[in-house]
């Protein structure tokens, strides 16, 4: 039994017991990928049929590692936080959801880790 | 629900004390808009954006593995099923971008009216089939 009154117990909380910061997340990075999705893309048309020099020759740029880098974080940073809506919509079992969520999480953060040394081992070798 | 309690928000239900609250209308009862379409894209892209970062990922990891590895892998992107799946990832991928520009401006407030939320939707798909024809010329280009 809390003195708090009721108010004072969910001010800033909402239903959800959470704050805006999912909903913030989603468009920060949303924001930050406007430029590095078509920095990204423009960089892959630019690799069309590239051999292993070439691609080694790009990343060896610490410019182009940079961004790179940032544009992995803030991909899989923002596919989660959207997938984690998309399986908070429609699983509806507690434990399932809880269960698909940490996955969803688990294999997201593998590949990102994959993609990030991927591109740190490319750096080092140009 | 029975049909009793419906339309009636501060109704108790007979099994706990929560107020039996009026549902938002099922898909299946739903009017069909071309906006709903729309609106329904932009999360399928984004799933399909997600799946597909494992070929990006790949990429990445053939790359750092070596010559030999990226080669199979820009094979394998270069096939006809590659490019298919390229065709598709391109078009999710302007879809998702100009149907979330159009997301951040309503949550600045602008274009929530009815009006102009249809007509940026028109704006959104122009857009996307624009953007995703200029890649592959440029891609084309560079062939």
């Amino acid at each position: 039994m809390s003195l708090k009154s009721p108010l004072g117990q969910v001010r800033g909380l909402g239903s959800a017991k959470e704050g805006v910061q999912h909903w913030w997340l989603q468009r920060v990075t949303a924001l930050a990928l406007i430029p590095l999705g078509l920095w990204f893309v423009l960089s892959i048309i630019g690799m069309t049929h590239a051999g292993h020099d070439e691609m080694v020759a790009w990343l060896s740029s610490p410019f182009t590692a940079a961004l790179a880098i940032l544009t992995i974080v803030a991909t899989f940073w923002h596919a989660m936080l959207g997938v984690q809506v998309v399986i908070e919509d429609y699983v509806h079992n507690e434990t399932t959801k809880i269960a698909a969520l940490l996955l969803m999480k688990g294999l997201l953060i593998l590949l990102a880790m994959a993609s990030l040394l991927s591109v740190v081992v490319l750096m080092v070798q140009g | 629900m029975s049909a009793a309690t419906i339309g009636k928000p501060h109704a108790m239900s007979d099994k706990t004390t929560r107020p039996v609250s009026p549902l938002s209308p099922h898909i299946q009862i739903y009017r069909w808009q071309w906006t709903m379409a729309l609106s329904i894209a932009h999360r399928a892209s984004g799933i399909a954006l997600t799946v597909g970062t494992l070929l990006l990922v790949w990429w990445l990891v053939a790359a750092a593995a070596g010559p030999e590895a990226f080669q199979t892998a820009q094979e394998f992107i270069g096939s006809f099923f590659g490019q298919l799946l390229l065709i598709g990832w391109s078009l999710a991928f302007f879809y998702h971008l100009s149907n979330g520009v159009r997301h951040l401006l309503w949550d600045s407030g602008r274009f929530l009216e009815l009006g102009p939320a249809y007509a940026s939707g028109l704006w959104v798909l122009a857009s996307t089939v624009i953007l995703t024809a200029l890649a592959w010329l440029l891609a084309i280009a560079h062939m």
